[in-house]
């Protein structure tokens, strides 16, 4: 059973890897590819924490077959910082003391940033909504909504 | 290992099926066992573009199968179905998961089969024959004979149709249970009524004895408490690790009572 060449367009670099049969997007952006942002919990799509878009849209990357993304776009933490200056989000999970182990904090700032990007001013309940299929076991979640709330809001500022 | 099949139509990946193949829709309940190492051999999959249409042709809307719950709160014409798609798994989720691959969905899922089962939905399969009625494909599901190509869904008529999921964690848990009904009135009577559970058996169900309750009635505070007692009549509920089978037996008529108390003067 041979491997798979697939190709996407990763945090707007085109890269190229070979898909072994039957595996999952999350292992092919990791071991193929280099990027070790989205990380692996629990394999069932339950925790989040493998969260990237596939052309704009947040998915679950454990459940994604790897050579279904090609030719596809995808966007993950590594690519949300432009070179040492952080995305306002990231700024604002400092800030706010959003991230304690930091292990489901790639997948929630995919999720976040993906909100913001349709939605630059969301309600509470819209942020709550967004991360509703990431896990968090340390902050209680409410760092994480202010931290959100806080890049809204600054948005809303002339 | 694992063997993984692309075609570019629905009607090669039909052919291509067969002993130790399984079809791959959105992926979210197969890629499961995938990567658990105990998915078939052989995968099957199709990039057809027919898929992922949707389309309305009078009062008949036509989902592919291949359409995701984020399509379905995206389109206007399906309005009705927005508040089933809403209450399925989390953001990542609804951008994965299709209605064909909902049908399929072992217990506790199936949310949205259980509307499209109130609903009285047609499925059409790849091989071109007539449409059968939902429940026919349900009953078969465990020994599927044949690809979705797509679900002919009747739009409900105003006010007549209600879902309500019942879950521990929101906004995004799996259902204790969910229940769809679709109470169509003829001079404030109900005339063909569909009532049908999710999570209440094996796979989505029809609730016969609650249907017999409403029928020709006006569904007053009378009717609704004697559908309430009778609620789970015929049903075996599993016990699983949200519920066990007494519980949702216990609880299905407090539930039934809401959705329907939630309906009336509509
Ligand atoms: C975290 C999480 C939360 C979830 N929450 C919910 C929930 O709240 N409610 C709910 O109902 N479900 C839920 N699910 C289950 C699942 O996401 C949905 O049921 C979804 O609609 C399944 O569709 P899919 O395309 O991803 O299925 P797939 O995994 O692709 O397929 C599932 C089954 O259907 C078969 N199949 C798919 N398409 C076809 C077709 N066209 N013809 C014939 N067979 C087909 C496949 O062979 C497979 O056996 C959840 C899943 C996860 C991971």
């Amino acid at each position: 059973m041979a491997k798979k060449p697939v190709t996407v367009t990763l945090n707007g670099t085109e890269r190229a890897g070979f898909a072994e049969p039957g595996q999952n997007l999350l292992d092919f952006l990791r071991r193929g590819l280099g990027d070790l942002s989205p990380k692996y919990g629990c394999g069932q799509g339950t925790c989040g924490a493998c969260t990237v878009t596939i052309d704009g849209q947040t998915h679950l990357s454990c459940l994604v077959l790897a050579e279904a993304a090609d030719g596809r776009a995808v966007g993950t933490a590594a690519g949300l910082a432009d070179g040492a200056r952080l995305d306002p989000l990231q700024d604002a999970f400092m800030e706010n003391f959003a991230a304690q182990c930091g292990y489901c904090t790639p997948g929630m700032l995919v999720s976040a940033r993906a909100l913001l990007d349709r939605n630059p001013r969301p309600t509470r309940a819209e942020i709550v909504e967004a991360i509703s299929g990431n896990l968090c076991r340390c902050t209680g979640y409410e760092p994480i909504i202010a931290a959100i709330e806080a890049v809204a809001e600054e948005r809303t500022r002339p | 290992m694992i063997e993984v099949e692309t075609f570019p139509t629905l009607a090669e990946a039909a052919r291509a099926m067969g002993a130790g193949a399984a079809y791959l829709g959105g992926g979210t309940v197969m890629m499961r066992a995938v990567n658990a190492g105990d998915a078939p051999a052989r995968l099957v999959r199709t990039t057809d573009p027919a898929l992922t249409q949707i389309r309305a042709m009078g009062d008949t809307l036509t989902l592919g199968a291949g359409v995701t719950m984020a399509q379905i709160l995206a389109e206007r014409d399906l309005d009705f179905l927005h508040d089933v798609a809403r209450q399925i798994g989390g953001p990542q989720v609804r951008n994965m998961g299709t209605v064909g691959g909902n049908i399929f969905a072992p217990h506790p899922y199936g949310d949205f089969a259980v509307a499209l089962l109130a609903l009285g939905a047609r499925v059409a399969m790849a091989d071109g024959s007539s449409a059968r009625p939902i429940e026919d494909v349900l009953r078969e599901r465990d020994r599927p004979s044949g690809l979705i190509a797509s679900v002919e869904v009747p739009r409900p008529r105003p006010g007549a149709f209600a879902f309500r999921k019942v879950s521990r964690v929101r906004p995004k848990g799996a259902s204790i249970m969910s229940i769809a009904a679709n109470l169509p009135r003829e001079g404030g009577r109900v005339r063909g009524a569909r009532l049908a559970w999710g999570a209440m058996g094996p796979r989505p169900l029809r609730g016969a004895a609650v249907e017999r309750v409403l029928e020709g009635q006006s569904v007053d505070h009378g009717d609704i408490d004697r559908a309430a007692q009778i609620a789970a009549k015929g049903l075996e509920p599993p016990t699983d690790p949200l519920a066990s089978s007494w519980y949702r037996t216990a609880v299905a008529g407090v539930h039934l009572k809401r959705l329907l108390q939630s309906m009336e003067g509509r």
